[in-house]
């Protein structure tokens, strides 16, 4: 059995630990909005947090995470910059198609937890492992400097 | 809160719809206006079966319906694949229909082209741009329709004139008499009204939501995990399966090791179809092992020898031959013979994948007497007919339950996955989502044709253009797609040429030419920016090409050809000013311009990128001019042309499909690059203020501007011309 701590709720599963985190998360406990993009850690939708570190959960095995605390998008909004970086990006609608929007928030959040205000070059090199085919770049620079300022 | 109400029987909808929609005709292709049709229709009389006593309450048309206690649900014809439709939508209902926009929920429309068929695609289908142009007067009309007989409602109850009442925030007052009554309580009286015959749309000059920026509808869920996306589905006793398919395209499965693939912990099922199969399982881990494991061998069949080398060859040969004529005008091959000075050049642009986000999934139940399909699709009538055609269930045993995408880009217009879905989940008796991984998705897409063009033209002792030919080669996606949209008897692609046999210029002599060529394996798609988005760049780089030639700027040389084009020439030129055209540069910087009209909308985007030593280009900024007639919202027209222009640049800069031995060789985003971040340059939009103007689509008119002007900007700052997408950045090293 392996311990999932995930936004302050413990499950015990049994699975197989080299499972990666993202399908326990979504087909195991039914948290959806955390979402698998290219299942190789290039795309960054699967991101979450763990130990508050943003990680990609597509490659990261259960073993690697038992006991250890996951946040997800579903409770990042119960953190000060992840509510932040949430209402930023509605006030800036930085959002279209939405589905990368969570890994998004969360190496959002990320970022103004280590740097409370990035630079533009701090917000490129943090958020150069989400991909958005929507090209939603240009409001995603803007609400992360409004959150930082929030 | 969730603004998008759980969706409702599509069996009332239908039985409400039969009154409203009945005696429509509608064609492919001809402007069978249905929503006009619906909405003058609006309002089925009472006893006639229609939504106005289908159940309590008011349903007049297709798209609006108040129950007793006051709610208010608004239909949405169009699929939201993130460019922001359902709520410009919302805004056109809720403005006639004087409701605000947190009074209303918002539901897909179910699958029916009597009621739901774009006028100008023809059939129930979102792509084209075509949303907002077919809907900016029907669906006014919709909300106004339902607003009259509100009114109309009020003042029989207090026996005054309706001239008298007014409708505002889902209410009708009488000033006079301080009287005031809900939506809600007028509900099924005004059901009983009789149907407006010619409604009166409002003065836009009142207009309290259109031409404003509206929030949108669907993103408060978007930021916090709760939306529900295809993939996303949850239902008792859903299984997880993916999915492989022959790895060249008319293969055939030989064998798989069934047993190890069940002995992977967490698989149940197995099932082969002809050239593909699946693993199912209690999660997608399980069914990804499974599918590993199961080790299949494959038939490759008769195309075991495609390559890119041998596609690009029958192209070039294909386009050797003459093609059908697209335009013609005066004599051009005769005045480039006589030019002064003349350009013979090869443009390339490959197969293209979509790559949403989402990756391609369909969460399907078949059962003996019915069936269950919940998918995003851009085509919910294609949905259905292709689960009742691999099932043999009639269509009004199955349901389609449309789902918000996550990015379609064209990609969700084909129903190729649901078919195969509804061929595996027959075997199984329990409902299956069957998602593709990453790599399923991008080497089992339906590609955008390769593009093969030879242009030519000339120009006279003064620089000016006296010729022009063009001849696109490639395959056909309207012979495929919609095969009554073809023109010249079914030989000419109307897509194929547009951009490039309508340009926004005045040239004195113009041909253009198309040759249908069917890549051996491979079935063709619509792509984003669809025929503009390989004619523009064409086009726009020639012209660009000749300005250089003839030693003239190039914005004054295309300025000189737009004399009857004022719309054109506006967005030209304040493209230009915010840009800074004339400032200069640093040494391996430049600016490039490019002007198109596509989707009824008039664009124009200037660049400035750099070319570094080693031939690596950043692109700094992008100032983007449009002129799409009337404004809805206008921050969803800024977010288009943004994310457009960003998707654009991506191709530009990246993207190519190729193939070796029948395969294809790029496999996930590693291989198959998508624009990030650091990459991406800031945007500025300016939006021309013209409310007279005829409406205009906008969201894919940022994707069909950003190649040329990008290859222009390279062309400014290194001297060096990029006839071929993706562009050789390498070969832009300086010696």
């Amino acid at each position: 059995m392996i311990t999932l701590l995930v936004n302050g709720e413990s499950h015990q599963v049994d699975l197989p630990p080299d499972m990666p985190l993202l399908w326990a998360l979504r087909d195991v406990l039914g948290l959806t909005g955390t979402k698998f993009g290219c299942g190789i850690a290039q795309c960054g939708a699967c991101t979450v947090h763990v130990a508050g570190e943003a990680v990609r959960s597509c490659l990261l095995p259960l073993a690697s995470v038992s006991g250890r605390p996951i946040t997800t998008i579903e409770a990042i909004g119960a953190t000060a910059n992840g509510a932040k970086v949430q209402k930023a990006w509605l006030d800036t609608e930085v959002v279209q198609c939405g589905y990368c929007q969570s890994g998004q928030i969360m190496s959002a959040t990320a970022l103004l937890d280590r740097v409370p205000q990035p630079t533009d070059a701090d917000i490129d090199t943090a958020m150069a492992g989400n991909i958005c085919r929507c090209g939603t770049y240009v409001r995603i620079r803007k609400a992360i400097h409004n959150a930082s300022q929030a | 809160m969730n603004a998008i109400a759980p969706g409702t029987s599509r069996r009332a909808l239908l039985k409400g719809g039969a009154a409203a929609g009945g005696g429509l005709l509608l064609g492919m292709f001809l402007p069978g206006l249905a929503r006009v049709a619906v909405a003058q229709d609006a309002g089925g009389p009472s006893g006639s079966g229609g939504p106005g006593t289908a159940a309590a309450g008011f349903a007049p048309n297709a798209y609006i319906r108040i129950d007793p206690a006051g709610a208010v649900t608004l239909i949405m014809p169009d699929t939201e694949s993130g460019q922001g439709i359902w709520t410009s939508t919302a805004m056109l209902l809720a403005e006639e229909l004087e409701v605000g926009m947190d009074q209303v929920k918002l539901q897909a429309a179910p699958p029916d082209n009597k009621l739901y068929a774009s006028p100008l695609l023809g059939e129930q289908a979102t792509g084209g741009s075509a949303s907002t142009r077919a809907d900016w007067i029907p669906l006014r009309k919709a909300g106004a329709a339902a607003r009259t007989m509100l009114i109309q409602a009020a003042a029989q109850r207090w026996s005054v004139d309706p001239a008298t009442c007014q409708a505002s925030k889902a209410m009708v007052t009488h000033a006079e008499s301080g009287r005031s009554l809900s939506y809600g309580e007028l509900a099924d009286e005004a059901g009983r009204q009789p149907v407006p015959k010619d409604v009166k749309l409002k003065d836009p000059a009142t207009f309290r939501l259109i031409g404003t920026p509206q929030k949108r509808l669907d993103t408060p869920a978007k930021v916090n995990g709760t939306a529900v996306f295809g993939i996303d589905m949850k239902l008792p006793g859903l299984k997880i399966g993916t999915v492989s398919a022959s790895p060249v395209r008319g293969g055939r499965l030989v064998s798989i090791n069934e047993a190890a693939a069940r002995s992977v912990p967490g698989v149940q099922d197995v099932v082969r179809l002809d050239d593909a199969y699946a693993v199912i399982g209690d999660h997608m881990w399980a069914a990804k092992m499974g599918l590993q494991a199961a080790a299949p061998v494959w038939d490759d069949g008769p195309n075991a020898g495609v390559s890119s080398a041998s596609l690009t060859q029958a192209l070039d040969a294909a386009s050797r031959g003459d093609g059908v004529v697209a335009k013609q005008k005066g004599d051009p091959a005769s005045a480039i013979k006589s030019a002064a000075k003349s350009i013979d050049v090869v443009y390339e642009l490959p197969f293209l994948s979509h790559a949403p986000m989402e990756p391609i999934n369909t969460t399907i139940h078949v059962r003996p007497d019915g069936a269950d399909l919940w998918v995003g699709t851009q085509v919910p009538v294609r949905a259905l007919m292709a689960v009742a055609h691999e099932t043999g269930l009639p269509p009004e045993k199955i349901q389609v339950h449309n789902q918000i995408m996550g990015g379609a880009f064209g990609r969700r217009l084909d129903v190729d996955s649901i078919t195969q879905a509804a061929r595996i989940a027959r075997h199984l008796d329990y409902p299956v989502k069957l998602i593709w991984t990453r790599e399923e998705d991008i080497q089992h897409d339906l590609f955008r044709p390769f593009y093969y063009d030879r242009i030519s033209a000339g120009l006279d002792a003064g620089g000016n253009i006296v010729g022009w030919t063009h001849k696109v080669t490639g395959s056909s996606v309207m012979a495929r797609w919609a095969p009554p949209g073809m023109k010249e008897g079914g030989r000419l692609d109307p897509d194929a040429v547009e951009g490039a046999a309508e340009t926004p210029y005045d040239l004195p002599a113009h041909r253009v030419e198309y040759v249908r060529a069917e890549p051996q394996g491979l079935t063709t798609a619509w792509w984003r920016g669809v025929g503009p988005t390989h004619n523009v760049f064409v086009v726009e780089s020639v012209m660009d090409e000749l300005a250089s030639a003839a030693g003239k700027d190039p914005v004054s040389f295309r300025r000189g050809l737009l004399g009857h084009n004022p719309r054109a020439l506006a967005v030209l030129d304040l493209a230009v000013s915010k840009s800074g055209w004339n400032q200069s540069l640093p040494h391996g910087r430049g600016r490039g311009v490019a002007l198109q009209f596509a989707f009824g909308s008039y664009v124009a985007a200037v660049l400035d990128a750099e070319v570094a030593a080693d031939g690596t280009v950043r692109i700094h900024r992008a100032d983007v001019a449009v002129d799409c007639g009337p404004v809805v919202n206008p921050d969803t027209i800024r977010a288009q042309l943004e994310g457009g222009l960003i998707f654009g640049l991506t191709m530009a800069l990246y993207s190519e499909i190729t193939l070796s031995n029948g395969r294809v060789d790029q496999s996930n985003f590693h291989d198959y690059r998508m624009m990030r971040i650091n990459e991406a340059p800031v945007v500025e939009v300016h939006v021309v203020d013209n409310p007279a103007g005829s409406i205009g689509g906008i969201g894919e008119t940022g994707t069909a501007i950003a190649a040329p002007a990008l290859a222009n900007a390279i062309f400014a700052a290194s001297g060096r011309r990029l006839r071929r997408i993706p562009f050789a950045t390498g070969q832009l090293a300086s010696a």
